[in-house]
C-alpha cells in the first residue's frame, strides 16, 4: 500500500470536527513565507481559490490538503502530520478563534517509502 | 539592568470614531505576554458589525474632514505624534516587549526610535511632494495631482508591533486617507497605549482600530466593499487570499510575505581582523536580531570555502555569546518567541533539520536555565553548548543570581547555527526563529546561484573588500533589498518590498505615498474653436 504524504494526529482530528460541524466542508492549504508562514491553513472548502500552481498531496480525515506546486518540491521527501498545539497564529485559518493552532510536524520518508508514495494530483482550476 | 513592568489595563478596548467602544458581541480574548506564557490583558474579539462601523466612521472622517486638510496641517499632525511618542519611548518600548517578548535593548534602540523617525520622513515628504504639469500644445495643459484613495484597511503583523503600524500608517495618513487597522491578536497592546497618547492630536475618525481574530475581524475587514485598499504583512496563503478578496472589490492591495534571505560573506572579509571583520561576524549573528522573527532574517548565510571553517569559528563563538533571557534585562540580547504555536514551530524544524543531516554548529534546543547540580560525568559537549547558548559563559556577568535568568513559562530557543545544503527544508523556509543555516560557494557565480534558489526575495546582504563584488553580487541577487556591508538597516528613506513570492509593492519612502494615492488628471483646454467633428 503506497505512503501517505499527509497524516494526521488525534487531537487534530478532534478540532477538525469541531470546525466541520461549525463550517461544513474543509480545506488545507500549506502556506509558507513569513510571520505563521510554514503553517497549514484551514479554510471552509472553496473560500481559497486554488489554482494551477497547487498541487493536492492528500486528506486528512475527510479534508483535502494542498501545497503550491513550486514550494512542494523543497518538501516533497518529507512526510506531514497535522498536529495541533496551545496558541495564537494569526492568519484567517479558522481554527484560531479556539485558542489552537494547527502546526506540521514532519519526517524524512525511508527509501522503501520513497519508492511507493500516494501520488499527487494536479488542480484543475 | 532589569525594567519594571508598567501599570497596564485589565482590559483594551476598539477604537472607532474617535472612542474607545466595547465590541458589539461583548467579547474579548485573554492576551499573554510571551515572558511568562501568562495573560495579563483582554482583547476585543470583535466581529463583522465592528469593521462596519469602523469602515462608516472612517468614510464619515473622510467625507466630512480629512480630504479637505491641508498637507501642511496633516505633516503638522504627524509632527506632533512623532514628538508624543519620542516623548513616550520607554513606556512604548516596555510594552511592546511585554506583549511580543522581545528584548528591551531592542525596542528602545530601534523599535521606537523608528516609528519616531517614520512619522517625520513623511511628515516631511509629503509637503515636498508635487504634482506634475506639461502644455501638450500651446492650447492645451495636461495637470497631474495626487488624491488620496479614501478609506484604507490595514492588518499588522506581531514580529514589530508598533513598528509595522507606524510603516503603514504614516504613509497612507500623509497621503489623506482615513485608516482602519486590524493589529496581530498576538500583539495588540501598544497601538492602544500608543492611542491613548496621541488621540487628541487624530481628528475623529481617522485612525481606527478593530481588534480581533483573523477569520472573524480580519477577513470582514479584506472583505470590505467600503475599503478603497487593503495592505498586508504574512504568509504566503493569506497573502494569496488577501488578494482575491481585493479582486473581489477591484481594489489595488500591497502585500510583505517574507522570504529566505542569503548573507553572503566573500573572503576578502577575512583579509584582515579589523573592525570591518568584526562588524561581518556581527552581520552574520543578525538572524538572531528580535529573536529571528524578522521578514528579512538573513536566514541562510553563504560563506566562501576558502575562508568557512575559520569563519565558522569565529561565528559560533559569536553566536554562543549571545545571551538569551529576560526581555526586560537590558542585558538580554534574544528574549521570547512571540507566542506558544511559533515555539512549536521552530522546534519542529529544529528536529527536521537534525533528520535532514544539518550539522549543530550552535544551539540547537530549546532554551532554559542550566541545572544548578549538573554532575561532570553529564556535563559533555552538549551541556557545555547549552550553558553558553544561554549567556551563563562568557564574562560570567550574567550568572550571579543563581535564579537563573530566562523566565519560566516563556518560549525561549537558544540561538542556532546549522550547516547543510541549500535544499534542505531548513534552507527554504522561513524559521522565523533565531536560526541560521549555513552553506558554503566556491566562487562568485556559484553564490549567486545559491542565493536566488529560493522561492522568495525580500533580503539578502552582501559583505566583501572587493569593490566590483559590492556592486556586481547585489544587482545579480534577486530581492528588493540587499544590504552592502550592513544588515538590518531600515531607514525611512530607502524603499523595502519584495522580489518573487515576498509581495507586492513597496514599503518606507517616498515612493511608497504612490501606494495610497489615485492620480487626477485635468486635461485643461485654452482654445476656443470648436473640434470639428460634430
Amino acid at each position: 500500500m503506497p505512503t501517505k504524504r499527509v497524516l494526521v494526529s488525534d487531537e487534530a482530528k478532534e478540532v477538525i470536527d469541531q470546525l466541520r460541524e461549525q463550517h461544513g466542508p474543509l480545506m488545507f492549504h500549506q502556506s509558507g513565507g513569513c510571520c505563521d508562514g510554514s503553517s497549514p491553513m484551514c479554510y471552509p472548502d472553496g473560500d481559497f481559490k486554488l489554482g494551477r500552481s497547487d498541487v493536492k498531496i492528500g486528506e486528512i480525515h475527510g479534508v483535502p490538503f494542498y501545497i503550491e506546486r513550486q514550494q512542494f518540491e523543497y518538501w516533497k521527501h518529507t512526510q506531514l502530520t497535522v498536529d495541533v498545539k496551545p496558541g495564537r497564529g494569526s492568519s484567517f485559518s479558522l481554527e484560531i478563534p479556539m485558542g489552537v493552532r494547527f502546526i506540521v510536524d514532519s519526517r524524512i520518508y525511508t527509501e522503501e517509502e520513497e519508492a511507493d508514495l500516494d501520488p499527487v494530483e494536479r488542480v484543475d482550476a | 539592568m532589569v525594567y519594571d513592568r508598567p501599570q497596564l489595563e485589565e482590559r483594551y478596548l476598539n477604537y472607532i470614531g474617535g472612542e474607545f467602544v466595547e465590541p458589539v458581541n461583548g467579547q474579548y480574548f485573554d492576551n499573554p505576554s510571551p515572558i511568562d506564557g501568562k495573560d495579563f490583558t483582554q482583547i476585543p474579539r470583535s466581529t463583522q458589525e465592528d469593521v462596519d462601523n469602523a469602515v462608516a466612521a472612517a468614510q464619515k472622517a473622510f467625507d466630512e474632514t480629512w480630504r479637505h486638510t491641508s498637507v501642511t496641517d496633516r505633516a503638522n499632525m504627524l509632527n506632533r505624534i512623532a514628538d508624543i511618542t519620542e516623548a513616550n519611548l520607554e513606556h512604548l518600548a516596555l510594552v511592546d516587549t511585554i506583549d511580543n517578548g522581545k528584548p528591551i535593548r531592542e525596542t528602545l534602540a530601534a523599535d521606537l526610535p523608528l516609528v519616531v523617525d517614520h512619522f517625520r520622513y513623511f511628515a516631511g515628504v509629503i509637503r515636498a511632494q508635487e504634482g506634475g504639469i506639461s502644455e501638450l500644445d500651446e492650447d492645451t495643459v495636461s495637470i497631474n495631482l495626487h488624491e488620496p484613495l479614501g478609506v484604507v484597511g490595514q492588518i499588522i503583523p506581531w514580529n514589530f508591533p508598533l513598528l509595522m503600524a507606524a510603516w503603514k500608517l504614516a504613509p497612507a495618513l500623509a497621503a489623506g486617507n482615513c485608516v482602519v487597522i486590524k493589529p496581530a491578536e498576538q500583539t495588540p497592546v501598544s497601538i492602544m497605549e500608543w492611542l491613548e497618547l496621541v488621540q487628541d492630536e487624530i481628528p475623529a475618525g481617522v485612525v481606527n482600530v478593530v481588534h480581533g481574530f483573523g477569520p472573524e475581524a480580519g477577513k470582514p475587514l479584506a472583505q470590505h466593499e467600503g475599503i478603497k485598499k487593503i495592505a498586508f504583512t504574512g504568509e504566503t496563503t493569506t497573502g494569496r487570499l488577501i488578494m482575491q478578496y481585493a479582486s473581489e472589490n477591484l481594489i489595488p492591495m500591497t502585500l510583505e510575505l517574507g522570504g529566505k534571505s542569503p548573507n553572503v560573506f566573500f573572503e576578502s572579509v577575512m583579509d584582515a581582523d579589523d573592525d570591518f571583520f568584526d562588524k561581518c561576524l556581527e552581520g552574520a549573528a543578525m538572524f538572531a536580531l528580535n529573536q529571528g522573527e524578522v521578514c528579512t532574517c538573513p536566514s541562510r548565510i553563504l560563506v566562501q570555502e576558502s575562508i568557512a571553517d575559520a569563519f565558522l569559528e569565529r561565528l559560533t563563538a559569536r553566536v554562543n555569546a549571545i545571551k538569551v533571557g529576560n526581555p526586560l534585562d537590558d542585558s538580554t540580547m534574544v528574549g521570547a518567541q512571540a507566542s506558544n504555536d511559533q515555539y512549536e514551530k521552530i522546534q519542529k524544524y529544529l528536529k527536521i533539520g537534525k533528520e535532514e543531516g544539518a550539522e549543530v554548529l550552535a544551539g540547537g534546543d530549546v532554551a532554559r536555565n542550566a541545572e544548578p547540580q549538573m554532575s561532570v560525568a553529564e556535563g559533555g559537549g552538549t551541556a557545555t553548548a547549552t550553558g553558553t547558548a544561554t549567556g551563563v559563559g562568557g564574562d560570567g556577568a550574567a550568572s550571579g543570581d543563581g535564579a537563573g535568568s530566562i523566565p519560566e513559562g516563556g518560549y525561549y530557543i537558544q540561538p542556532t547555527v546549522f550547516k547543510g545544503d541549500n535544499d534542505m527544508r531548513v534552507f527554504q523556509e522561513e524559521i522565523f526563529g533565531p536560526v541560521v543555516s549555513v552553506t558554503t560557494f566556491k566562487d562568485e557565480e556559484e553564490a549567486i546561484r545559491i542565493s536566488n534558489e529560493t522561492l522568495y526575495g525580500l533580503g539578502a546582504g552582501v559583505w566583501t573588500r572587493d569593490a566590483h563584488q559590492l556592486y556586481r553580487v547585489p544587482r545579480a541577487i534577486e530581492a528588493g533589498r540587499v544590504w552592502v556591508n550592513c544588515y538590518h538597516l531600515y531607514p525611512a528613506h530607502a524603499a523595502f518590498g519584495g522580489y518573487k513570492k515576498s509581495g507586492i509593492g513597496r514599503e518606507n519612502h517616498k515612493m511608497m505615498l504612490s501606494h495610497y494615492q489615485q492620480t487626477k488628471n485635468m486635461l485643461v483646454s485654452y482654445s476656443k474653436k470648436a473640434l470639428g467633428f460634430f
